[in-house]
C-alpha cells in the first residue's frame, strides 16, 4: 500500500494537534493510518445496568447492522456479537439487564488457548481473531468465560469490507476496531445507546485518567464479570449486585 | 524360549475384500465430509454453546486408546514381562492406526480443514492445543522408531530405550489430552487437575480393551493358534484400569461435591434427571465398568474367553459414554457467570444447551475407526506383526 507523503505528514500533524486537551475531561486521540497502534490507550466500556433497559435491544440491532449479522433463523448456530443478558437475584428478587460481549481481557483465556494464536489482543487492548490463521477448532469457545464468541456455520454473502467475515472461523465483538482505526472514537452499539436516549453504554479510553469512562468508573466504581479470574476486563460494568 | 515367528497376514481374497470393503465405507464416509465441509457446520448438532459434539468424542476416544494401546509394548520392553514380547509389535502398530484415526477425525472437523497448513506452522506455545499437535504426530515418530528397533534383530538392544521413550511421550501425551479440558478455567465441568491423570489411566483402559479385542479378533480370523494365559493375563490388568478409573472418576467428584459452588454440576452429572447423569450411571458406570468388572472376575466368566471379550467391548462403549459426558455433559452445563443467580438471554444463558448429534458427525467418527481399521489390517498384511503362534508355553512344546 503507497501513502502520499504529504498526507501523512498532514495526519502526523494533525494527530498531535488532536491529542491536545480541547476542553477539561474531553481528549482526542487520533492515529495516522501507518502508525502502529500502541498500548497508549485502552479501549473499553462501561455499562451502567442501572440505565439499560430491559426490553431495549437498540445495542444488538446496531451491532447487526454495523457487522452484518444476519438472523438465519436458527438461534442456536447463529452469530451473536452481543446480546442482551438479563440477571435475577432470586432472593432478593432484583433484575438488571445489560449488554453482554467480549470483555477484552488484558489476559484473555481465548489467546491463551489458540493454538495457531488466531486469536489475539491489540496493543490497545482490542481482543479480536485474525481471519486467516483461524482454523475453526472452537477451542478459544471452550476457553471464554463470558460465553462470548459465535462460529459461522454456514457461507455468508453480503460481505462488508469493513467487517470481513467466513464459514468455518470465530468471531466476536471487535469493539468496532475499523471505527477506531479510522479515529472515529465510538462504537455501533454505544451509539445506538446514546442516541435512543439511555445513555448506558459508555466507550472510551481506560488509560486516559480525563475521559469520561475513566472519571466515572474513578467516581463510582464498577464491577468485572469474573472478577475471580483476574482477567482485567476491559469492560465494565455499574450498578450489579 | 524359542525365537518368535511373525508372519503377515494371509494375502488371500477374504483380506482384500475385507479392505475393499472398508475403503468403500471409508469413501462414503468422505462424501459426509465434503458435503459437511461444503454446507458448514449448521448440519451438525454442533452449535454455538456445544462447540465439540460426537466428532470429538470419537477423536479423544481414539487418540487416548493409541497411546493405552501401548501397554503391552511396555509391560515386554520396559518391565521385562517376556511373555508379552510377541505382542509388542502389534501393540506398536495398534496404537499408531488408532492415533491416526483419531487425528484424522480431529482435522476433518475443523472449520477450516484446508488450513491444516497454518495449523503445522504457526504456533502459541501457551496453548496445550499447540503443544499437543506435537505430542500426537512425535508419538508417531517414536511409534515408528520403537517398532524399527523391533524389527531389526541387530538393534535389539535398543528396544528398552525406545520403550522407555515411547512410554514416557504417551504419559506426557495423554496428560496434555487431559489438560484440554483441566486448563479451561471458565467451565464448571472442567478446571481440574485431576483431568490428567484421569485421562492416563483411562488410556490404559480404553487401549488395553482395544488391544484384547483386537488380538483375539485377528487370531480367530487369521488362523493363529492363541492360549488363554496371555488374554487372561491383559483381562485381568484390563479390570484393574477399568477399577482405577472408577477409582478417579470417584475422586473427582467428591472432590467437587466438598465445594458448593460446584453442587448445581454435580447435581446436573448425578442426580439421574439429565440426560448425561443416566449415560454416566447406566452407560459409562454401569455397562462400562460394573458389567465388565463382574465378567472379568464373576466365578462363572472369569476363565470364559468370550465373556473377556463381551467385557472389553463394553469397556469400549463406557469409554464412549464416559467421554460424552465429560466432553459434551460439560459444554451443556451453563456457563456460570454470575454465581447464585439466574441468567437468561437470547444466547441460551442460564439453560442447559440442547444437542442432537446429526448423522454427519457420526460418518466423521467412524471415518475415523475406519481409518484406523484400514492402518491396521494393511500393517500386519504388509509386515510380519502377529505371531504365527501364541500358544500357552506347554502347548506349544
Amino acid at each position: 500500500m503507497n501513502f502520499d507523503p504529504q498526507r501523512r505528514e498532514f495526519l502526523k500533524g494533525a494527530t498531535a494537534v488532536s491529542t491536545m486537551t480541547l476542553a477539561p475531561g474531553v481528549m482526542l486521540y487520533a492515529r495516522a493510518p501507518d502508525e502502529p497502534v500502541t498500548g497508549a490507550v485502552r479501549w473499553g466500556m462501561l455499562i451502567d445496568t442501572r440505565l439499560c433497559q430491559e426490553d431495549c435491544h437498540a445495542c444488538v440491532d446496531a451491532c447487526n447492522t454495523e457487522h452484518n449479522l444476519q438472523d438465519l433463523g436458527r438461534p442456536e448456530t447463529d452469530a451473536q456479537w452481543i446480546r442482551k443478558l438479563n440477571v435475577r437475584d432470586p432472593l432478593t428478587e432484583r433484575s438488571v439487564s445489560m449488554p453482554m460481549m467480549c470483555q477484552h481481557c488484558e489476559h484473555p483465556p481465548c489467546e491463551d488457548v489458540c493454538p495457531t494464536g488466531a486469536s489475539f489482543r491489540r496493543a490497545d487492548g482490542i481482543v479480536l481473531v485474525d481471519k486467516h490463521t483461524c482454523i475453526g477448532c472452537r477451542y478459544c469457545m471452550m476457553a471464554c468465560p463470558y460465553k462470548a464468541r459465535s462460529f459461522i456455520h454456514e457461507n455468508l454473502d453480503e460481505q462488508l469490507p469493513h467487517a470481513p467475515r467466513g464459514k468455518g472461523c470465530v468471531e466476536s465483538c471487535t469493539l468496532c476496531v475499523h471505527r477506531q482505526d479510522d479515529n472515529d472514537h465510538t462504537t455501533a452499539c454505544a451509539d445506538a445507546c446514546q442516541s435512543d436516549g439511555h445513555k448506558a453504554n459508555l466507550f472510551g479510553d481506560l488509560n486516559d485518567s480525563n475521559s469520561e469512562i475513566s472519571q466515572r468508573i474513578r467516581e463510582f466504581g464498577a464491577t468485572q464479570f469474573r472478577a475471580d479470574l483476574r482477567l482485567n476486563t476491559g469492560v465494565r460494568y455499574q450498578g450489579l449486585f | 524360549m524359542a525365537p518368535v515367528r511373525y508372519a503377515t497376514l494371509d494375502a488371500g481374497r477374504p483380506y482384500w475384500g475385507l479392505l475393499v470393503v472398508l475403503a468403500g465405507l471409508l469413501g462414503l464416509g468422505f462424501l459426509g465430509f465434503l458435503h459437511l465441509e461444503h454446507e458448514g457446520h449448521w448440519i451438525t448438532g454442533m452449535n454455538n454453546q456445544i462447540v465439540w459434539g460426537i466428532p470429538h468424542v470419537f477423536a479423544v476416544f481414539l487418540i487416548v486408546a493409541a497411546s493405552g494401546a501401548l501397554n503391552v509394548a511396555s509391560i515386554a520392553s520396559v518391565f521385562g514381562r517376556t511373555d508379552y514380547k510377541p505382542l509388542a509389535r502389534l501393540s506398536g502398530l495398534l496404537a499408531a492406526a488408532l492415533l491416526i484415526g483419531g487425528l484424522a477425525i480431529l482435522v476433518l472437523d475443523l472449520g477450516r480443514p484446508d488450513r491444516l497448513i497454518v495449523a503445522m506452522t504457526y504456533y502459541n506455545f501457551k496453548s496445550i492445543f499447540a503443544w499437543n499437535i506435537f505430542l500426537y504426530t512425535g508419538l508417531l515418530a517414536v511409534i515408528a522408531l520403537y517398532l524399527w528397533v523391533q524389527f531389526q534383530p541387530a538393534l535389539e538392544r535398543h528396544v528398552r530405550a525406545a520403550g522407555i521413550l515411547a512410554l514416557l511421550w504417551r504419559l506426557v501425551l495423554t496428560t496434555g489430552t487431559g489438560a484440554i479440558f483441566g486448563f479451561l478455567v471458565a467451565r464448571q465441568g472442567y478446571d481440574a487437575a485431576i483431568m490428567a491423570p484421569l485421562f492416563i489411566i483411562m488410556s490404559f483402559s480404553y487401549g488395553t480393551a482395544v488391544f484384547l479385542l483386537v488380538l483375539e479378533v485377528t487370531c480367530r480370523a487369521a488362523g493363529r493358534p492363541l492360549g488363554d494365559a496371555l488374554p487372561r493375563q491383559i483381562k485381568n490388568l484390563l479390570g484393574v484400569f477399568v477399577s482405577a478409573v472408577l477409582y478417579f472418576v470417584l475422586a473427582y467428584h467428591l472432590t467437587n461435591l466438598y465445594a458448593t459452588e460446584h453442587h448445581d454440576f454435580e447435581a446436573f452429572i448425578l442426580n439421574f434427571d439429565s440426560l448425561y447423569s443416566k449415560i454416566f450411571w447406566l452407560g459409562q458406570v454401569g455397562l462400562g465398568s460394573l458389567v465388565p468388572l463382574a465378567l472379568f472376575y464373576g466365578p462363572k466368566t472369569r476363565n470364559c474367553r468370550s465373556s473377556a471379550m463381551v467385557g472389553a467391548a463394553l469397556v469400549i462403549l463406557g469409554g464412549m459414554f464416559q467421554l460424552y459426558v465429560i466432553i459434551i455433559g460439560g459444554q451443556a452445563f451453563p456457563l456460570v457467570m454470575f454465581p447464585g443467580m439466574i441468567e437468561s438471554s437470547s444466547f441460551f444463558d442460564g439453560v442447559v444447551a440442547s444437542y442432537i448429534p446429526s448423522v454427519w458427525e457420526f460418518m466423521l467418527g467412524f471415518t475415523g475407526i475406519l481409518i484406523s481399521l484400514i492402518a491396521l489390517i494393511a500393517g500386519m498384511g504388509a509386515l510380519g506383526f502377529l505371531p504365527e503362534d501364541l500358544s500357552d508355553p506347554a502347548e506349544a512344546g
